[in-house]
């Protein structure tokens, strides 16, 4: 198959993934969380760049390993989760063998993590002033005076307003509490956000405000987004560009409006296939039979085999080459 | 009207099988003392018809599912009736659903997992309504209709996913047992609420579809609520628009999309993600948020939002205005004489 895109990669690299110097490098990252019926292969030889001032959506469903993935890049996994292999570079630093103190710049300052339900995850006897202050005083050597004036700036920033400063979470709407979590990420200036399933959790009204209001904060400040979520339909028209994982890999990754137009891997089309149009004609829709592999013993061959429509013989014992078959369009697949 | 699968007609489509007038659900808000009500749903009155996907739309706090369990009789009414066989069923069965009642309208929940018992087993779950309906007599009889249920919802082999617990099934699978279940009574009516929205995106056209087909073949009429238009639009035949627990826009579901009426409808429409459409939208933008429920003002309860507000949006309720043959919007812009 072969894709013209007429690749601008001198003046839109972000486009293309091509960066001369990312901000983010994760070369074969593998995560692990041990169970009682043997180790989880919850990441598995994840490799990407991300640059500066780019925003990438990561797509998948539950047990993917997206969420994974953003908490191994924070280091901030729990146990039994574990990082076994790989490497994580931000900014030409070694991530996994920061010490604390550089941890705790790189935490916040360089990168900061929006977690699933961050707004149920606000304390609920701190005032919200105290809990922007909170991760301020910890992250940075800024004064209490100079962090209560870092939180009013940011709950302006976020469309809150500063009289909410005082208030408790539970005074605030499901909205308003989610912008009180992206405030608390921008707090220091970080050069990437990483925001996972920022949206689930509220109306579609709502989000599309939170959405717009990030990208109008990424265009003033020019941090990197990294958005994870379940809705592909949601990233295409927001993201630079896409990746697709699936029981712990990334199967595919190109600019975004490449992905929805000319999805190569069959997992790609088959969540493609699960979103209904809203507007067109009405079309009967299939989505993906099966479900998602154990990722204990993850099957042989290539993961998605036991799912695809369009298998072959040899998917079932050799994995398949993650390769660039295009400009910026990576793909896992015998048949590409 | 194009031609699609949601228009094949089945025998006696349209007929009416239960109508809601005026339903009313109010909540005591605040303390035992309080005198203060919130109007979860005001004035709901709508259809369910043979072989009919009526699809309900709304954010949280729409008085969508609280609709559903009024219909379902889990709760009871605070005003309103519900007429099912030509009886109003609130006054005629008061105290609690009669079995003729719930042999006939079921439910399935958001929820696949809280809506099964953990201790029981899959087969267990789909013999008990047929005991206590008396739909099967003898353990051979209800073995028969158990596999055949599942078989129908497609979760095989049966022998093996009988003798399942629920927490080792997938949500997938769990929502078409909670599916099963419901046919088991073989009822009229089956209410939907937010049947897919917990399970993984690639499981969920095979749901829908499975409820499609039963309609299909079946002529169940559904109730399906929802918070996302683009699944209103594929299994529904009609959708009713909801917005602090009033109805404000209903339409056959194609025209609802392409001609929206009501400026509420206008603004849920461009706020959901729709890749297809080949140019980036023009979003509207959405001012303030939803007007406390508690004792709430006068008029139309979506005025403080609204881009096109007039006075006379504070002061009135609006009346159903037709826009259309079949298509009606609660709106003032639509109630103003030429």
């Amino acid at each position: 198959m072969g894709l013209d895109l007429s690749p601008d990669l001198d003046n839109q690299p972000q486009l293309f993934g091509a960066f001369n110097n990312p901000l983010l490098r994760l070369k074969g990252l593998c995560v692990e969380y041990s169970t009682p019926r043997g180790p989880v292969h919850a990441v598995d030889g994840v490799t990407i760049d991300i640059g500066s001032g780019e925003f990438i959506g990561l797509a998948g469903e539950s047990g993917c390993g997206k969420s994974t993935i953003a908490q191994a890049i924070l280091r901030v996994l729990h146990p039994p989760a574990v990082i076994t292999g790989g490497e994580i570079w931000f900014e030409n630093q070694d991530v996994l063998s920061m010490d604390l103190t550089e941890l705790e710049r790189f935490r916040w300052q360089g990168i900061s993590l929006v977690f699933q339900s961050a707004m149920n995850a606000l304390n609920p006897v701190m005032r919200i002033r105290d809990q922007i202050t909170d991760v301020i005083e910890v992250h940075s050597k800024l004064s209490r005076a100079d962090a209560i004036q870092r939180a009013s700036e940011l709950l302006d920033l976020v469309g809150i307003g500063q009289k909410r400063l005082m208030d408790y979470p539970h005074q605030l709407s499901g909205g308003m509490r989610q912008r009180v979590v992206i405030a608390i990420a921008l707090a220091l200036n970080p050069k990437m956000i990483i925001m996972d399933e920022p949206t689930t959790a509220v109306d579609v009204v709502v989000q599309q405000q939170i959405i717009q209001e990030t990208q109008d904060l990424k265009e003033r400040f020019g941090f990197s987004v990294m958005f994870i979520t379940h809705d592909l339909s949601l990233l295409v028209e927001i993201s630079d560009r896409i990746g697709i994982m699936y029981a712990g890999e990334i199967v595919e990754l190109a600019p975004s409006r490449s992905l929805f137009t000319y999805p190569l891997h069959p997992y790609t089309q088959g969540l493609m296939s699960s979103f209904p149009a809203l507007t067109g004609a009405r079309e009967r829709l299939t989505g993906i039979p099966g479900t998602p592999p154990d990722l204990v013993f993850p099957p042989p061959g290539c993961r998605f085999h036991l799912r695809c429509s369009l298998v072959q013989p040899r998917c079932k014992v050799s994995k398949p080459a993650y390769e660039q078959v295009s400009p910026g369009h990576f793909v896992a697949c015998h048949l590409v | 009207m194009d031609s699609d699968m949601n228009l094949k007609r089945t025998p006696e489509t349209g007929e009416i099988l239960l109508e809601t007038r005026h339903l009313a659900k109010y909540f005591r808000a605040g303390g035992i003392t309080s005198r203060k009500y919130l109007h979860a749903v005001e004035d709901v009155s709508l259809s369910v018809r043979r072989g009919h996907v009526l699809a309900l739309v709304g954010e949280s706090g729409s008085g969508k599912t609280t609709t559903a369990r009024l219909i379902a009789r889990l709760m009871p009414a605070t005003r309103g009736e519900i007429l099912f066989e030509g009886q109003n069923v609130l006054k005629t069965e008061p105290r609690q659903a009669s079995l003729a009642y719930r042999a006939h309208v079921q439910m399935i929940f958001q929820d696949p997992f809280s809506s099964l018992n953990p201790t029981q087993t899959v087969g267990h779950h789909l013999a008990r309504p047929l005991v206590i309906h008396k739909k099967a007599g003898g353990r051979q009889e209800i073995q028969d209709q158990v596999f055949e249920l599942l078989a129908t919802v497609g979760l095989v082999p049966v022998e093996e996913i009988a003798d399942q617990y629920p927490h080792q099934l997938s949500g997938g699978q769990r929502q078409r047992v909670a599916i099963a279940r419901a046919l088991a009574v073989d009822p009229e009516i089956i209410l939907a609420d937010e049947p897919i929205s917990m399970l993984d995106v690639s499981i969920r056209m095979g749901v829908l579809n499975l409820i499609e087909r039963l309609r299909e073949e079946r002529g169940i009429g559904y109730l399906y609520i929802t918070h996302d238009l683009a699944s209103a639009r594929y299994i529904g035949n009609e959708i009713i628009v909801m917005y602090a627990g009033h109805m404000v826009e209903g339409a056959e579901s194609q025209e609802l999309v392409q001609n929206p009426a009501h400026p509420y409808t206008r603004l849920l429409l461009s706020a959901v993600p729709d890749p297809h459409s080949g140019i980036v939208r023009k979003r509207l933008e959405a001012r303030g948020e939803v007007v406390s429920l508690i004792d709430p003002p006068p008029g139309c309860l979506f005025a403080d939002r609204c881009p096109r507000v007039m006075d006379v949006c504070r002061l009135t309720t609006p009346e159903k205005a037709s826009i259309d043959a079949s298509h009606w919007a609660r709106c003032h812009l639509y109630n103003t004489p030429a």
